[in-house]
């Protein structure tokens, strides 16, 4: 939290987890192809389908990037389905490498000669 | 736990609003009947990614899924355009999506490449201008395609 100065939009009291890896996307159809399960998902996307698609693959929290601001109806899902989300004001580079530093992994280094990051 | 059921699920095309409902709906099912995580993750990918597809081309379509001690099929169909070349569609990266679809951050091009990666066998088939059937199926034993 301090380390991306971010704040809790949705699940304050749920945020004592440790996360090991995470996945930086604008693009849900990569979050589907390759986030794994208990990520984080660094996303500047903001519509309530950030949520769905995180409670599809179990990820632990969203964070919103570049002080991107949700909908409504994307908080009010993320309340209902239980999935913390926060915001920070550092962009999607500075947020991935403040974690990275800070030992959290990506979900796959490098996609593989399938497209599928089966290294 | 009770690994047999069977049941079907109307979605509307066009209705962006609330894509994905009927997948979290099914992921809970299986989560409540004790389906194991990682099968329950294929299979709730394999799903949404179909929904997505009905909503984003089609006019309506059914998600009907089937749970045995062996396996869970997952059967899609759907009234709409159909797709003209199968084999186009199943390339990573070819997309027909609309603005309005790559807003919601989808339309990469991922859908069908993903479907196949998550499950044990994937069959589309499909009329133009009549709709498109998916067969998806999954073997409830643990399998690694995914999670690599």
């Amino acid at each position: 939290m301090e380390l991306l100065d971010a704040k809790a939009l949705v699940g304050q009291n749920q945020l004592d987890m440790a996360v090991e890896t995470a996945f930086s996307a604008d693009l849900l159809s990569d979050v589907l192809a390759f986030a794994k399960a208990g990520s984080l998902l660094l996303t500047g996307l903001t519509n309530p389908q950030i949520v769905r698609t995180a409670s599809i693959l179990d990820i632990a929290a969203i964070v919103l990037v570049r002080g991107k601001i949700p909908q409504s109806e994307t908080l009010r899902l993320a309340k209902q389905l239980n999935i913390p989300v926060l915001s920070t004001r550092y962009i999607l580079f500075e947020t991935s490498g403040r974690l990275f530093s800070h030992g959290v992994k990506g979900c796959i280094k490098k996609v593989g000669n399938d497209d599928y990051g089966t290294t | 736990m009770r690994l047999n059921h069977e049941e079907s699920f109307t979605i509307q095309g066009g209705n962006f609003l609330d894509a994905g409902e009927v997948s979290i709906h099914i992921k809970r099912m299986l989560q409540d009947m004790g389906v194991a995580p990682e099968i329950l993750r294929r299979v709730a990918i394999a799903t949404y990614e179909s929904e997505i597809n009905i909503i984003s081309y089609a006019t309506w379509g059914v998600i009907h899924i089937q749970v045995s001690p062996e396996e869970v099929v997952i059967d899609v169909d759907d009234e709409g355009p159909g797709i003209e070349d199968i084999e186009l569609a199943m390339q990573v990266g070819y997309s027909t999506a609309t603005d309005k679809i790559r807003e919601m951050g989808f339309g990469a091009g991922m859908g069908f490449p993903n479907i196949k990666h998550c499950s044990d066998s994937f069959e589309v088939t499909s009329k133009v201008n009549k709709g498109t059937h998916l067969k998806i199926k999954f073997k409830m034993q643990q399998t690694d395609t995914t999670e690599s």
